[in-house]
């Protein structure tokens, strides 16, 4: 079974403007443990994909269903990492990590010990007690993907997450990030209009048409099936195949 | 760090930099003793009137009188009271009616036009109201400070909190946050800032409610000092009170500023 389903789904927004239709006919089906990476124009409606799989907007038509069943508002079993990472400047890096937690109203002894191990492993032993302004780009986006993690979802949601990096950061950060997910074995879906970061790190690529957003083509991508890291798969010759491909898509009206 | 690992251009550097600290902090107290010792060799050599302009000596020595007989601190300490009571209930209450606003976007839209009104009004003109309706007591005062202060503290918060980073929200509500924890882990935290600033307009602005108060009001405090000197015409007391409550509001000042170094650790 299909751990993400979108059946027909479609947004509209409404203003006083009048009604904006910004996703339309969206049919995909994501495995467990596959990641999905979503490429598209600005404004094609691919962060309101995001938004209506963790249940922050619920769908005008059709339906989105995790492990079959409905989405009703958020989970804990999504998890969502937005473009920037968003770190509360009043609180320290330890109680960053632990803000959805405490949310949840689950911060334990054993919950905190569990962050505090987590930071460690992902070298931010010793920052515990540091503030955000401390910290460099690639750690403070660490710490961001802990306090997701820390939730335990099965479904991460990544909305640009590394838009907000230069792009050697961008490069190291993305390969670390891509190894983590896979180890916890978690079934990812990204947006981002980055080509060569979608292709690098995903097991399929959908690219979205224009407003009204709908599915476009799907591309698998073999590179990441066969266990290539993202760094790797970028030396692989077919990789320019793969961009080449997509890029044409993205530029040709449809 | 070792000073002594730097060049000697450093040094120099270093040098010049206290140079001007130094240069400053006298320039500026050379003004204010200047000033006194002016004001003084002016009203002995009969420059001026001291009947109307007094002279600082004058009133040290009417100041150290009316401190001898205990009066002093008696009045200082009812204008510190009326003014730390306005300006914390004026504050509190500023800010719980901006929370109210944040909450209901009907209500704010509601309160908008009436909250822009009362913000223009001279508060200062419903003094008489206030003696009217509370009476000629510290309620009255009290009363005044608030005015003054609470529509600025409802327009700031409230702007500072519609100014909150709008993805630091939807963060917290991608973990399941209600609205109430949207309001405790980001909206009031993050305005912080804005509200240190509040406070230190507030100050300022409470103690200006204090004194019109206790010129309308009271029996005590450095406003009716003021008032009942210029009524008998001691202007070594009109003077001493004014200089009184410039040292109030600068220490008022300063204790707002040594709150937010204490709150502001840890932020850029």
């Amino acid at each position: 079974m299909a751990r993400v389903e979108l059946q027909n789904v479609g947004l509209n927004y409404h203003t006083e403007a009048g009604e904006v239709v910004a996703l339309k006919d969206v049919n995909l089906s994501v495995k467990d443990q596959e990641f999905v990476a979503i490429v598209g124009q600005s404004g094609c409606g691919k962060s309101t994909l995001l938004s209506l799989v963790s249940g922050l907007l619920t769908p005008s038509q059709g339906q989105v269903t995790i492990d079959g069943n409905q989405v009703q508002g958020t989970s804990k079993r999504i998890g969502y990492m937005l473009q920037q990472d968003y770190l509360f400047e009043w609180r320290s890096i330890l109680d960053n990590a632990l803000l959805g937690l405490e949310i949840a109203k689950e911060r334990t002894p054993e919950a905190v010990d569990e962050v505090k191990e987590m930071l460690k492993a992902y070298g931010l032993a010793g920052f515990e007690h540091y503030y955000p302004s401390q910290l460099s780009g690639g750690m403070r986006q660490r710490v961001a993907l802990i306090r997701t993690l820390a939730m335990k979802p099965d479904v991460l949601l990544l909305d640009e997450p590394f838009s907000a990096l230069d792009y050697q950061n961008r490069l190291s950060v993305g390969e670390e990030v891509v190894k983590i997910l896979r180890e916890r074995k978690k079934t990812v879906i990204m947006v981002t209009h980055d080509i060569p970061e979608a292709v690098s790190m995903a097991n399929r690529v959908v690219v979205m048409t224009p407003r009204p957003g709908t599915i476009r083509s799907i591309h698998s991508i073999k590179m990441c099936d066969e266990g290539l890291s993202p760094l790797q798969t970028r030396e692989v010759p077919q990789f320019r195949e793969y961009f080449g491909a997509i890029w044409k898509e993205l530029n040709t009206d449809a | 760090m070792p000073n002594t690992t730097y060049s000697k251009e450093h040094q120099n550097y270093l040098r010049r930099r206290r140079l001007h600290v130094l240069l400053v902090r006298g320039a500026q107290l050379f003004l204010l003793l200047g000033f006194f010792v002016l004001w003084e060799v002016a009203a002995s050599r009969g420059w001026i009137n001291a009947f109307i302009f007094s002279q600082p000596t004058r009133i040290w020595a009417a100041m150290l009188r009316l401190a001898r007989e205990g009066e002093l601190w008696r009045h200082l300490g009812w204008t510190v009271w009326e003014t730390v009571l306005g300006f914390s209930i004026g504050t509190v209450a500023g800010i719980l009616i901006a929370i109210l606003l944040w909450w209901s976007t009907f209500i704010s839209k509601v309160m908008d036009p009436y909250i822009v009104v009362l913000n223009s009004v001279p508060k200062v003109a419903l003094g008489p109201i206030f003696v009217v309706w509370l009476g000629t007591n510290i309620t009255a005062v009290v009363a005044m400070a608030i005015s003054v202060s609470i529509i600025v503290t409802i327009m700031m918060m409230h702007t500072g909190f519609k100014e909150v980073d709008s993805n630091q929200i939807k963060l917290v509500r991608t973990f399941g946050g209600t609205k109430g924890q949207v309001l405790r882990k980001v909206v009031i935290p993050a305005s912080v800032p804005t509200m240190i600033a509040a406070l230190k307009v507030n100050v300022g602005l409470s103690l200006v409610g204090t004194i019109v108060g206790e010129f309308l009001a009271s029996k005590a405090g450095l406003g009716y000092l003021i008032i009942y000197g210029g009524q008998v015409f001691n202007m070594s007391l009109v003077m001493g009170s004014v200089l009184l409550l410039l040292a109030v509001s600068v220490v008022l000042y300063y204790g707002v500023t040594f709150l937010e170094e204490k709150v502001s650790r840890g932020r850029t």
